[in-house]
């Protein structure tokens, strides 16, 4: 059998903002089906990586390949294929506006071309998924945090994206709050969803990923297992963040 | 004073503002000023509002040449006096070949200043919107324009009605200018037919019809004010 | 575009009305300097007057701004220059003016101000009373300050509006300086003279439009 092709890579990756530069040549490759959690120091450039998968933030050299494709070419329709890379935010950034179906299904209607009852059907699946049927035409700010989240998690996993990107998902909700989230991002790794997480909730990682990199200042430093890159760090900057965040 | 002196004091004022004779004679031409004055009134405030949302949309793409022009446009509107642009429309562009009514150019004048004080109201608007909604949006793979129509737009007209609806009653009030090039709107009507009776009644007429016309704005707009209340931090 | 520069950009026109110009931009400014006081101090007056505790003189004031807000000021100024001599009340163009304008210009400024210190949290006037402060040094020295800054792009907005609206003073045959380039224009059959007083407004408006856009925005952040 030969290796899988990576579905989502990084060759070289760079990005400046002005004199800035937050990323400084990332390499990374995922697989289909895995899931890498992504540590590291505040300003280390996790959200930028992330940003530029999805091109939210217009990389300054390098390539991203998606499923084959370059999405730096000029004749990439981006749109597309943002559908198939889901983010997920830490602000969460649903829309006050819209009831919670309408979140879900803004997209899968204007993009997607669904009609309006494919579409709701499709938002009620993903809402049964995240435990939320029930809040159907609430609006966001009649829902708590963790609840917002799992809804914003529906929302990317209605466009059936081949990838789900996660900007620090629970950090922040309210502690009690983020166990039902985490529970959402559990299924969806066991129905196979390959993910990418910014995190620093260790023992998820610790269950969950497949891979953990560790990130500082634009680079990858290191990766490798979660046991390993918990347990023991071969580089002085790992070692330093991992006993920073397990005290 | 002796009452009979009074009274007949009180007869000639009503003589001279409230002459039921002038009132009978002329409330015909002034119902005419008040059509017009709606008329225009009503075009303006559609026009000036679509051109000045079609302006914020179109500067969100953050197009340079564009947004310069944009900006100088709604600096220059802001900055000159309507009437200024009223003469300078219906005096000067015959010279080079356009002729418009009085009429049209009252219409194209007041919808560009409406144009320029709502792009500016619209686009404070759009600023106002988190960054995250935008990336929220554009990550599900909406485009730039359905962003800005679905996600954007809904939430910044939140903010922006109070204060366009006063830019807007203020700007509709300036019909009363187009007297100066001859559109037959309220105004117009009661000083030409002031100037013919020698009497003020046409005039005090006009005046009440401005007011029984806008007092009702006045007083909507002061509610979606607070209906709206939107507060600068 | 020889048409085109003759009949708006005529420099020998411009030049030969520009002393004419400058008398009316002298009118304007000296308007300006009576009537923008003048609007502010009774303003604050119907403010004041506005957010009485007495009901009826409360809502009163606020039939009166009402009122004001919604004649159109060439209206208002028309009818205390053609309208009032009826009533043997003969004022020369630049007392109606002034008149029209206070009227008008109390109004809006009013609003300005009530929106204000209604911004100001009564907590502020309650510390002020407790530390012994009169009712009205507390509102001199702690209210209306605070009130200022937080309305003053819109007091800047209005003022900007009162100088341009000095141009409808033209219509009562008050010389300024839209007058003066109207009269030009009708003297000449050139639309330069009007298009020389566009600059003018834009020359002395242009900065403080640009300035107030960007207080706005400062402010709105
Ligand atoms: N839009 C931006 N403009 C300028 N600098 C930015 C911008 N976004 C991020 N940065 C900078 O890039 C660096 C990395 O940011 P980020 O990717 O958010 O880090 P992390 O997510 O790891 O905390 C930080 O120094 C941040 O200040
Ligand atoms: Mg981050």
């Amino acid at each position: 059998m030969d290796t899988p092709q990576p579905i989502l890579e990084a060759q070289d990756l760079r990005k400046s903002f002005g004199t800035l530069e937050v990323l400084q040549g990332i390499n990374f490759s995922l697989l289909p089906q895995e899931m890498v959690f992504l540590i590291g120091p505040s300003g280390s450039g996790k959200s930028t990586l992330l940003r530029c998968f999805n091109r939210l933030e217009e990389p300054t050299g390098g390539k991203i390949i998606f499923d084959g494709v370059d999405l730096m070419s000029p004749d990439v329709n981006i749109n597309t294929m943002r559908q198939q890379i889901g983010m997920v935010f830490q602000q969460f950034n649903l829309y006050p506006h819209l009831s919670v179906t309408k979140n879900i299904t803004l997209a899968l209607r204007k993009v997607s071309k669904k009609d309006s009852s494919e579409a709701d059907e499709i938002a009620r699946e993903m809402l049964k998924r995240v435990g939320l049927e029930e809040k159907a035409n609430a609006h966001p700010d009649e829902l708590s945090g963790g609840q917002q989240q799992r809804v914003a998690i529906a929302r990317a996993m209605a466009l059936e994206p081949k990838v789900m990107l996660f900007d620090e998902p629970t950090s922040a909700l309210d502690p009690e709050l983020v166990g039902s989230v985490l529970q959402v991002m559990q299924k969806l790794r066991d129905s196979g969803m390959t993910m990418v997480v910014v995190s620093h909730e260790m023992r998820f990682a610790r269950d969950a990923a497949d891979r953990v990199a560790f990130m500082s200042e634009g680079q990858i430093v290191e990766e490798g297992e979660p046991g390993a890159i918990f347990e023991n760090p071969q580089q002085k900057r790992t070692q330093d963040f991992v006993s920073e965040i397990s005290r | 004073m002796n009452t009979s002196e009074t009274f007949s004091r009180w007869d000639l004022f009503t003589e001279t503002f409230f002459n039921q004779r002038l009132i009978d004679e002329y409330s015909g031409a002034i119902a005419k000023g008040i059509l017009i004055t709606c008329e225009i009134a009503v075009l303006v405030v559609f026009t000036g509002i679509a051109l000045g949302l079609l302006l914020a949309m179109l500067r969100s793409y953050r197009f340079l040449p564009i947004n310069v022009f944009i900006s100088c446009f709604v600096d220059i509107l802001r900055s000159l006096p309507p009437l200024v642009l009223i003469l300078l429309a219906y005096f000067g562009l015959p010279s080079i070949g356009f002729s418009m009514s009085g009429f049209l150019v009252l219409w194209l004048v007041l919808s560009l200043i409406l144009a320029a004080f709502a792009e500016e109201i619209f686009w404070a608007g759009i600023l106002s919107i988190r960054r995250g909604q935008w990336e929220a949006a554009r990550s599900t793979g909406l485009g730039h324009t359905q962003t800005i129509v679905y996600v954007i737009i809904p939430q910044a007209i939140r903010m922006t009605v109070a204060p366009l609806t006063n830019r807007t009653i203020a700007i509709t009030k300036n019909t009363a200018l187009g007297t100066v090039i001859g559109v037959g709107e309220i105004l117009n009507q009661a000083s030409t037919a002031q100037s013919f009776s020698g009497n003020a009644t046409p005039l005090m007429m006009g005046a009440i019809a401005y007011i029984v016309l806008f007092i009702p704005v006045v007083a909507i707009g002061r509610w979606i004010e607070t209906r709206f209340a939107w507060r600068r931090i | 575009m020889e048409i085109f520069l003759d009949s708006f950009f005529n420099f020998q026109i411009m030049s030969e009305a520009s002393p004419l110009l400058i008398r009316g931009l002298g009118t304007t400014a000296l308007l300006c300097l009576v009537v923008i006081p003048l609007g502010l101090i009774g303003g604050l007056t119907v403010a004041l007057m506005a957010l009485s505790r007495s009901p009826w003189l409360r809502w009163g004031t606020i039939a009166l701004i009402d009122f004001f807000r919604a004649v159109p000021p060439l209206v208002l100024l028309i009818f205390i220059y053609s309208g009032l001599p009826f009533a043997d009340i003969e004022l020369s163009p630049f007392t109606a003016v002034c008149v029209g304008f206070f009227l008008n210009n109390s109004a809006y400024y009013a609003e300005i101000y009530r929106a204000g210190i209604e911004s100001v949290g009564v907590g502020q006037m309650e510390a002020a009373r407790s530390t012994g402060l009169k009712k009205i040094q507390a509102l001199v020295y702690v209210v209306l300050p605070q009130a200022t800054r937080n309305v003053l792009p819109d007091l800047l907005s209005n003022t900007i509006e009162v100088v341009k609206l000095t141009s409808i003073a033209s219509v009562v045959a008050l010389q300024e300086l839209l007058y003066s380039a109207d009269m030009a224009r009708s003297v000449t059959y050139n639309s330069s003279p009007i298009v020389m007083a566009a600059g003018i407004y834009l020359l002395i408006l242009w900065p403080v439009v640009r300035m107030l856009s960007n207080l706005e925005h400062k402010v709105g952040k």
